[in-house]
Parts: structure tokens; C-alpha cells; sequence
């Protein structure tokens, strides 16, 4: 199969003015992510992560550089054909979940589908679906407040494949999680990366992310410090697989 | 293919009304300033259709008690309009309740700012946002008003009764009133709508980035 690049990242910076004093958080990063691979974006806390994140998902726009999904450069983009874009090729995870509150579950998962114009009845036979796909069955009904950390986590996951996205997008998905959910979740992840073919990228400083990353992407100080792929990090991970995550 | 994202309609009215319902405290709060001065406005122009009524009734006794409850008529007048301390009243509670409720809907749309981030993210247009916040408006403002409209014409007739009398229901002007409560729903929802303007266009404005906010 010829390798076909899903995300491709070229020159970026990115700073920010606040008035007095100019912060540069991202100083020139050039990526290519392959389509289907499981990403690790890793690098201390600061370094820069959600924010080259948010370049990527296009929720926001570099001083300088190119971001292309799918070899479309993204700030050709209107807003119209921008919304589609995050609405049917990415799908968003969140470290604070960011389920809408007042909707139950299945309601969480299918509002992207209305967006994408999927019909009443048919999105909702597949929210069921993704529900019982992220083991969450008989849960359909209840709001983000009656479900665990864990399980909004994954009805979050069940809502960013609603679409049959490209990407899957997670900044910090482990963050707001305990040790034993945050590997639930990151296996989950995975399961879904392999057998659905969608590209998982994913912003952390989570260790136990490296035992299912086929490359980690090491940002330090805002540019890439090194590109590791799985090949390399097996020899590794016996050491860090052990190695906490930081709270 | 132009490449399109939806909302339709009754999809979003009934995520405005869902939003209303689980954040029910939340709506009553600014709902409440707009039912107290929808139910001035009606109480104030009940009261001048009772007063009118009574007056074209051309019987003196009764004259007498509409100037002693403080109506401003000569004799021999037969129409009777607004004070304009009434007018000045009325306004005056009317843009208080438009600055409540410009003041409660801001910090709503601050509150929300992640919900309004994350629904960006999944692919809404900013006229959605707008949509939703302004269908809640104009949901908070019929209910309102409607609730505001029943306590006016209530505390107007009950005070229209203990001022001149059982003679009132004789003469009770049921379609003025109907007017007037019309106007004071019709004024409500347009205030209600008025306030959630420029909150809306806030809303709107946010960026999607503020989904990924984490707060320390
Ligand atoms: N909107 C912003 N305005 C100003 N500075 C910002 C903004 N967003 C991020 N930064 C700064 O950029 C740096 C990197 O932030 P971030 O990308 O969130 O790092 P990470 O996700 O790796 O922890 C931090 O020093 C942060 O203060
Ligand atoms: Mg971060």
C-alpha cells in the first residue's frame, strides 16, 4: 500500500501576542503523519502540545507555515467548509471530556451525525451502536453528571466516531482519568485505531501511551526534539512502561 | 458538492427547550425580571381599561371614586390615557429588566463557554449558536411574559376590586384587556429577544479552542 499522508505539517509557528511581550510557543515544526497510525505527541508540560494540536484540528491558526488534512491546505478553508472539516473528518476528544451537559449520552453522540445531516432514526441506531462499540450499553439515557470520569471519557469516544472521522484528535484524553480507566481508555483507543484504520493522534505527557504508539512524536520547547517509531521504542518501553505518569 | 453541515429546525427547538429545562433554576432567575415588569406593564394597562370602562359608564358616583383613587379626569371626560408618570414608570422597570436580563444571559454564555467550544468542534456554524441562544430567549420570553401577563391582569383586577367595587365585573372590558395582555406578551418576548442580542453574537464569536480550556 503506498503511504498516504493524512496529516502534513510544514514550517509551523506559532506565537502569541500578549500585548507587552510576544510568547513563541511553537519555533518551526515540520510533521507528515501517516494515515492509520496511532501518534503519540509527547513533551513536558508547556512545551507546546495542544497547541500544535489545535493547529492540527484546525481550531486555530499558525503565525506561520502549513497545516494540510488529506493535502488540503487548511487555511484555504471558509468557515462552511471548515465546520464540515471538523464535523466529518476529525473527531475531537478532550482532556475535561466536554460532553454537553444537558444531553444524555446517546443525545452527546448523536449531534454530530444531525450536523453531518444523518437522519433522526438512523443516528440513532448508530449512537446505540457506538455506545455498546465503547461498552456502554444500557447507559444511553443517562446525562454526563450520572456517569464516572471513565465512562463519559468514552461516551466522548463513541461522539468522535460518530462520523466515520479521518483523525482522532485526543489532547490529553488520560488526564482527568485514574491510572486503571486511563489504560482502559488508551487500549480502547487503540482497539479502534487498528480496526477501524482511523489515524489516532494524541497530545500527552502519559507514559503508558508508548506501549500502543506506533510513532511518538517528542516536542520539546516547542519544536520536535525527536521521532521515535514503534521499532525503536520496543527496546525502551521496559524501562518507561513502568516509569509513572505525572498526576 | 458544497460541503455542508445542518441544524434543522426542530432539532434545535428542542435543544433549546431541553437546555431550558435541565437548567431550570438557572432560567427562572432570568426569566423572574422580565415576569415582574411584564406583570407591571399589564397591571398598569389593566388598570387604565378598568378605569376607561368605569368612565364610560358616564355615572358620576363612580367619576368621583376614579378621581379620589387618583385618575386624572375633569368631568365631562370621556377618555382617560396613561399618566405620564405611568409612562415614565413603566419604561424605566421595562430597562431595568432589559439590562437583568442582558446582564444574566452574558453570564450564561460565560458558564457555557465550553459547551459552546465543544459544539464548534463538532461541526457548528456560528448561526447555530446564535439560533440556540435566541430560541431560548424567545422560549424564557413567551413563558415569562405569558406568566407576567396572568399576575398583571390578576393583581390589577383585584386591586380594581377593592377600589370601586364589585361594579367592575358589570362592566369587566374583556377584549381591551385581551389587547392589552397581548401587548404586554408581545412587549416581554421582544425585550426577552432584545437582551439575548448581543450575548448571542458573543456566543457565536467564541472560538472553538475554548473547548480545550483547562482551568487550574
Ligand atoms: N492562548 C494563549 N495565549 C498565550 N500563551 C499561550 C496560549 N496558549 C498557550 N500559551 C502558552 O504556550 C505554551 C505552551 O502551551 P501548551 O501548548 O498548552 O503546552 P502543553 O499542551 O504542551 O502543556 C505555554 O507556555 C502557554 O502558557
Ligand atoms: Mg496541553
Amino acid at each position: 500500500m503506498a503511504e498516504k499522508h493524512i496529516v502534513r505539517v510544514t514550517d509551523v509557528t506559532k506565537h502569541f501576542d500578549l500585548g507587552k511581550i510576544v510568547v513563541e510557543v511553537l519555533k518551526g515544526i515540520d510533521l507528515t503523519i501517516e494515515t492509520g497510525k496511532y501518534i503519540s505527541i509527547m513533551g513536558p508540560s508547556g512545551s507546546g502540545k495542544s497547541t500544535l494540536f489545535n493547529m492540527i484540528g484546525g481550531l486555530d491558526k499558525p503565525t506561520s507555515g502549513k497545516v494540510f488534512i488529506d493535502e488540503v491546505d487548511i487555511a484555504q478553508l471558509d468557515a462552511y467548509e471548515l465546520a464540515w472539516l471538523r464535523c466529518r473528518k476529525i473527531g475531537y476528544i478532550f482532556q475535561t471530556f466536554n460532553l454537553i451537559p444537558v444531553m444524555t449520552a446517546l443525545e452527546n453522540v448523536t449531534i454530530p451525525m444531525t450536523f453531518a445531516g444523518v437522519s433522526h432514526d438512523e443516528s440513532l441506531e448508530r449512537g446505540m451502536e457506538l455506545l455498546q462499540l465503547v461498552g456502554l450499553e444500557g447507559r444511553h439515557s443517562h446525562r454526563p453528571s450520572e456517569l464516572s470520569g471513565g465512562q463519559q471519557q468514552r461516551v466522548a469516544v463513541a461522539r468522535a466516531l460518530a462520523n466515520n472521522p479521518a483523525i482522532i484528535l485526543a489532547d490529553e484524553p488520560t488526564g482527568n482519568l485514574d491510572l486503571k480507566t486511563g489504560e482502559d481508555i488508551i487500549q480502547l483507543l487503540k482497539t479502534l485505531s487498528s480496526s477501524y484504520g482511523v489515524t489516532v493522534i494524541s497530545a500527552t505527557h502519559d507514559y503508558k501511551m508508548l506501549n500502543v504508539s506506533d510513532q511518538v512524536v517528542w516536542i520539546r520547547d516547542g519544536r520536535v526534539d525527536k521521532i521515535q517509531e514503534r521499532s525503536e521504542l520496543e527496546i525502551r518501553t521496559g524501562g518507561l512502561g513502568t516509569v509513572e505518569a505525572e498526576p | 458538492m458544497r460541503r455542508l453541515v445542518a441544524l434543522p429546525m426542530g432539532k434545535s427547538v428542542q435543544m433549546a427547550y431541553q437546555s431550558i429545562k435541565v437548567r431550570f433554576f438557572r432560567s427562572l432567575i432570568t426569566t423572574m425580571s422580565l415576569v415582574l415588569a411584564v406583570a407591571f406593564l399589564c397591571y398598569i394597562l389593566v388598570g387604565n381599561d378598568l378605569a376607561q370602562a368605569l368612565l364610560s359608564t358616564g355615572d358620576p358616583v363612580l367619576g368621583q371614586k376614579l378621581i379620589s383613587a387618583g385618575y386624572d379626569v375633569a368631568p365631562g371626560d370621556t377618555s382617560l390615557a396613561a399618566t405620564a408618570k405611568q409612562r415614565w414608570i413603566v419604561f424605566l422597570s421595562l430597562l431595568v429588566c432589559v439590562v437583568g436580563i442582558i446582564n444574566a444571559q452574558l453570564m450564561s454564555v460565560t458558564e457555557r463557554f465550553r459547551e459552546i467550544g465543544t459544539l464548534k468542534c463538532l461541526g457548528a456554524l456560528d448561526r447555530y449558536i446564535v439560533r440556540l441562544f435566541v430560541l431560548e430567549a424567545a422560549m424564557q420570553g413567551l413563558t415569562g411574559s405569558f406568566a407576567g401577563m396572568l399576575a398583571g391582569i390578576l393583581a390589577a383586577t383585584f386591586s380594581g376590586t377593592i377600589r370601586f367595587g364589585l361594579d367592575i365585573f358589570g362592566i369587566y372590558p374583556f377584549q381591551e384587556i385581551m389587547i392589552s395582555a397581548a401587548w404586554a406578551i408581545a412587549t416581554g418576548t421582544g425585550l426577552s429577544l432584545l437582551g439575548v442580542l448581543y450575548p448571542a453574537l458573543l456566543a457565536a464569536r467564541m472560538q472553538p479552542v475554548e473547548a480545550m480550556r483547562v482551568d487550574q
